[in-house]
């Protein structure tokens, strides 16, 4: 085993350059080191501008989310012993706009997440006389691969429509969307409808696919929107029936 | 490049997307590929179109149009369409069940048993057209 | 109701048309476009197709088989196009000519099954 391995890091500086230029470190290849290790190697002692974000280091807060040759990984998982020889490129999060180095701006997402109310909506809320809400394991089971979801936005790098389409609202969002969609408690359905299935929601997704693979925590976000996209098909047949199909 | 919720900021960099992205990735590669299946389906609807026409109008206009079906460009397109459609069958088998959350008695019905139910479905279908068609 | 109420009647047909496609299409391109062409088994004789051709079924099968297809190709070339080559901002035309085009297809098959003699 080599004893170094080389990190082609994406650099920029809005102050000193208009485009993002890459830069070399050599850094130790230890068999237990993810790529997270080696940037915090090069924070500590090679090179204390460079500007990333991370937190837990064991996948669950989606912070450290990044480019590793060219596929979108949580760096704290990915390790260096996994990639390919060669020197190793770090770049920031596909289809973000770049602040600095490898941090990118999420607001873009943060607003659609919003507009897709990723709560339980009720038409009346229940007195807390009346108890909690119940709910058993099936009904749990409908939901409970889309609420893993940690917003590291992989998925978002992962689409290509995200890329292209600046009004899509993107995998994330509407797998949380259908995790509240199908919760028992939740009677939002038709309140979420006119973002999910007008202009920038499911209909601009054409199944890539790429979303579900990228994502660290099996939520299948794919499978969130194209099962979406039959039951509000369906839903649209019912109400070209006489009384709404009623 | 989505920024229709970012504000404008000068100094932050936003990369646009090449026209070839669809060429950055062997998996996007495979997924333009799975999606231009749909011009060979296009393509053989139009031909069953004019085999249809040609049927009408009599035995030798019919075998004009076979004759033209046997031209060595005519079988070289056929059977790159002929992958292809295969193709857009087993992309399209393989991608269903993801749309499908189907339950029974409880228990999430697993995708292979929806992609061979389809399969199933796609050799009977298949057995049936063999049959009508091969009948002299 | 969606801004855009029409897209889920066009993806119903786009799968519809693509599981039409996916059952059906492989077995008609390898005998009519490779096994009958290249001689490996008889194809039926004139006589015998016509006839099961003129059959009232056999027409709306081949209707069924003709224009879901089309359907199915134009909205998800529709969104080749919108995607792969970046022609969102020809969204009107590039609708137009898909539908459209799978519209005609649609009429032309109709046109030539309901005047098929027999």
């Amino acid at each position: 085993m080599p004893e170094t391995v080389t990190l082609s890091v994406s650099r920029y500086r809005p102050e000193h350059e208009r485009e993002p230029v890459f830069q070399e470190y050599e850094v130790p290849f230890r068999k237990d080191w993810v790529v997270l290790d080696a940037l915090n190697y090069v924070k500590d002692r090679l090179d204390g501008t460079l500007s990333y974000r991370w937190s837990c280091r064991m996948g669950v807060c989606g912070s450290c989310g990044m480019m590793v040759n060219g596929q979108p990984k949580l760096t704290c998982s990915a390790f260096l012993s996994d990639q390919p020889p060669g020197p190793i490129r770090v770049e920031p999060l596909r289809f973000f706009p770049v602040i600095r180095d490898l941090v990118v701006d999420l607001g873009d997402f943060l607003a659609k997440l919003k507009q897709v109310k990723p709560w339980i909506v009720r038409e009346r809320e229940k007195p807390l006389s009346e108890g909690e809400y119940r709910q058993t394991p099936d009904e749990l089971d409908a939901y409970k691969p889309f609420s893993m979801c940690i917003n590291c936005m992989l998925c978002y790098s992962a689409c290509p429509i995200y890329g292209l389409e600046p009004s899509f609202v993107g995998p994330a969002a509407l797998a949380l969307a259908q995790r509240y969609n199908l919760d028992s408690r939740d009677q939002g359905a038709a309140e979420r409808l006119e973002r999910l299935s007008g202009h920038g929601g499911i209909w601009e997704c054409t199944f890539v696919g790429e979303c579900s693979e990228a994502c660290p925590k099996n939520v299948d976000p794919a499978g969130a929107i194209q099962q979406y996209k039959v039951s509000s098909a369906l839903a649209w047949v019912r109400m070209l029936l006489p009384r709404g199909g009623a | 490049m989505s920024d229709s919720h970012t504000p404008y900021h000068p100094r932050w960099h936003r990369q646009r997307v090449s026209v070839w992205w669809w060429l950055g990735s062997a998996r996007y590669a495979r997924f333009v590929l799975r999606e231009l299946t749909s011009v060979f389906v296009a393509l053989f609807a139009f031909v069953t179109l004019a085999e249809l026409r040609a049927l009408g109008q009599g035995p030798e206009a019919h075998a004009r149009f076979l004759e033209h079906l046997s031209r060595p460009a005519a079988l070289a397109v056929s059977l790159v369409g002929l992958a292809f459609v295969v193709f857009h069958t087993l992309s399209w088998f393989n991608l269903a069940p993801r749309a499908m959350a189907l339950r029974l008695r409880g228990r999430r019905v697993p995708a292979a048993a929806i992609a061979a139910a389809n399969y199933a479905a796609w050799l009977l279908a298949s057995a049936a057209v063999a049959f009508f068609l091969l009948r002299r | 109701m969606p801004r855009r109420p029409i897209t889920p009647l066009l993806w119903l047909l786009f799968s519809a048309g693509g599981t039409v496609a996916a059952m059906l299409y492989p077995v008609h391109v390898l005998l009519s476009g490779v096994v009958f062409p290249l001689g490996w088994l008889e194809p039926p004789r004139y006589e015998t197709l016509r006839a099961l051709v003129a059959h009232p079924l056999a027409r709306l099968y081949l209707f069924v088989f003709i224009s879901l297809p089309l359907f199915h190709w134009a909205h998800r070339f529709r969104y080749t196009l919108y995607d792969g080559l970046q022609l969102k901002h020809l969204t009107t035309l590039v609708a137009f000519v898909c539908y459209g085009t799978a519209a005609a297809g649609t009429a032309l098959a109709a046109y030539l099954l309901w005047r098929f003699p027999g």
